[in-house]
């Protein structure tokens, strides 16, 4: 057995204080980088002008800013703090440190329903919103199907639901993978893997009440049973023992995470590793208990994802490139770092 | 703070195999009751049901009068506790988290874990000797501190029914001493399955035999472990000896002697 230590982990309350603290800060300096790199001064500038009614500095920076970068860091912070609230919902529903908010084949749902707007010309015609509109309706509907199967089959029991997500899941991505090698559209291929990959490129001010409102209502269902869920990731039986009505919860959860991961994957694609590595780095900051974790994961997704998105911006200029190449080469290594720390279990007796 | 058990014409079943069959037992207000028998005889199904975690096929349990299965998962569990066998816990938790798990029926959504919490739980770690060890995460506990950890975690819930799986399992033996005094200082109605026959002898009002998924009528424990009933249940030779210091009776377990078999 191990010597005993003091506790390391940070106090929670000053854990809370510095990420707000950071994410506050990289909001506002995130929205400097860019194609066109400005400095910090103008950014504020531009904002406290934009805040508190002021004048116009620069007609050209006040677009930069306010229209096209402003926009795209909340959804940067909204997508990295959804996917993060999912992974750790996902790693306690499943029951297992490797989950991440795309096991239960909802992404690979969403790029069947991606694949065929694309391929299917609608995209050139009507654009985004169809786009997004097909990835939700393949996302919801893969959800629908596990949840069926997983149901008949005896009820949403861990393994049941990793195995059924995975093996659909793989389904989905041959199914997507047909229509890609179907279509005569050279160009689909490329559209396909690029939203595949996730990307924020050309977000706008309209596209975020959506995820805004889904990542808010989630994270407050969450939150008010958090203490259903510390039961729960210690094992039905004692979650049972304590009065926690294990099947509606789990029901519930999964409903929760379907419709979350689902939004997020049809204003964003998909994007790796977010919701992999953050709730682990999450509960080495601020301990497993959901009530500290799922904000604390929440705000380091944000934090996260708003600079990964600064990165794919600026690293090979003017083309962007996906979210998950940037986030992959991060979380990955970040991930080994984690499983190379003695005192972190992930979940697992050493 | 403890309650009358009654559960008759108990059956369960998983799959085709009959686990238990027409179990009954009666146990007053207060009692301690062992359930001793040979692995795979339905001890922890027993207790699973009892629990209300489990349908009985066929029978009722009632808890103060109350049929148990009826009860939402809530009010079930401020009237009975199970502590289960050695279990994964997310290793990460810190010893006090695991305990305040105990007070999840009396949370209301939203609330924290507040000064009344932590007072209950630090006093239930006391309870068990392991107060000092609240902040320690859980996988840097023995197996033996982290049996205590569950064992407290049941004594918070505050139920005046408390069963335990195995509760002794990994203790040394003055802790399952100890563990045992406890459990019957607690003025609670507690049922345990417990694999050590003496410590069932020395400790339980009554105790109950299972063999085979079926129940021997609840006895004082001189007269439900009888030499016979050890022999035929257990296929061992017990012999009941007087301590000479306390007067207690012990059992002396020895294999079978070939020319008592049946």
């Amino acid at each position: 057995m191990d010597a005993p230590r003091g506790r390391r982990r940070l106090r929670a309350p000053l854990a809370f204080f510095l990420v707000t603290l950071a994410l506050l800060a990289s909001l506002v300096l995130s929205t400097a980088f860019g194609a066109e790199p400005l400095s910090p001064a103008t950014v504020i500038d531009v904002l406290v002008g934009r805040v508190t009614g002021g004048p116009v500095a620069d007609l050209a920076y006040d677009t930069i800013v306010w229209q096209l970068r402003v926009p795209r860091a909340l959804l940067a912070a909204l997508v990295g703090a959804g996917l993060a609230l999912a992974g750790a919902g996902m790693q306690t529903l499943v029951r297992n440190p490797l989950a991440d908010p795309y096991l239960l084949g909802v992404s690979s749902g969403a790029s069947v329903g991606a694949t065929a707007v694309i391929t299917s010309g609608l995209f050139a015609g009507a654009g985004a919103l169809t786009l997004s509109g097909g990835a939700l309706i393949g996302a919801l509907g893969a959800a629908v199907l596990v949840f069926v199967i997983a149901t008949a089959q005896g009820g949403l029991t861990p393994l049941r639901l990793v195995l059924t997500g995975t093996v659909l899941g793989s389904a989905f991505s041959a199914v997507a993978s047909y229509l890609v090698f179907r279509s005569s559209d050279p160009a689909a291929a490329q559209s396909v893997l690029f939203w595949l990959l996730g990307s924020l490129a050309g977000a706008e001010w309209y596209q975020l009440a959506i995820p805004a409102i889904t990542v808010g209502a989630v994270a407050a269902a969450m939150l008010a049973g958090s203490g259903w869920l510390d039961a729960l990731a210690t094992g039905s039986d004692t979650a049972a023992s304590v009065g926690v009505p294990v099947r509606a919860v789990r029901v519930g959860l999964f409903v929760l995470l379907a419709i979350l991961v689902g939004v997020l994957v049809a204003v964003s694609g998909g994007i790796g590793f977010v919701g992999l590595v953050v709730p682990h780095a999450a509960r080495l900051l601020v301990g497993a208990r959901h009530r500290v974790l799922l904000p604390a994961a929440a705000m380091c997704g944000a934090l996260f994802l708003l600079w990964v998105d600064v990165v794919t911006r600026i690293l090979v200029p003017p083309t962007e490139i996906p979210l998950s190449v940037v986030s992959g080469l991060i979380g990955a290594p970040a991930f080994l770092v984690l499983l190379g720390r003695r005192r972190y279990r992930f979940g697992g007796e050493g | 703070m403890s309650v009358h058990l009654r559960a008759e014409g108990l059956a369960c079943s998983a799959g085709k195999r009959v686990v238990l069959r027409d179990v009954r037992l009666d146990v007053r207000e207060g009692e301690t009751i062992g359930i001793v028998g040979p692995n795979g005889c339905g001890k922890s199904t027993l207790l699973r049901v009892l629990a209300g975690l489990r349908n009985p096929s066929v029978g009722h349990v009632h808890v103060g009068g109350v049929r148990l299965h009826g009860l939402g998962a809530r009010q079930r569990a401020r009237k009975v506790a199970l502590v289960a066998q050695e279990q994964d816990l997310p290793p990460d938790l810190l010893a006090w988290e695991v305990v305040a798990l105990g007070l999840t029926p009396y949370r209301s959504p939203w609330n924290g874990v507040g000064p009344r919490e932590r007072a209950a739980v630090a006093d239930a770690l006391a309870q068990v000797a392991l107060a000092d060890l609240a902040d320690r995460p859980v996988n840097q506990l023995s197996g033996g501190e982290r049996r205590r950890v569950l064992l407290a975690r049941g004594l918070v819930q505050r139920t005046p029914l408390l069963l335990l799986d195995e509760p002794t399992n990994h203790l040394d033996v003055r802790h399952q001493l100890d563990l045992m005094q406890l459990v019957r200082r607690l003025g609670r109605t507690v049922v345990l399955a417990l694999h050590d026959l003496t410590l069932a002898t020395a400790t339980c009002d009554r105790v109950l035999v299972l063999h085979e998924g079926r129940a021997l009528p609840l006895a004082p424990p001189g007269e439900a472990l009888t030499p016979g009933v050890v022999g035929a249940v257990f296929g061992v030779d017990a012999t009941p000896i007087r301590h000479p210091v306390t007067g207690d009776t012990h059992l002396l377990i020895t294999p079978l002697r070939p020319e008592c078999t049946p």
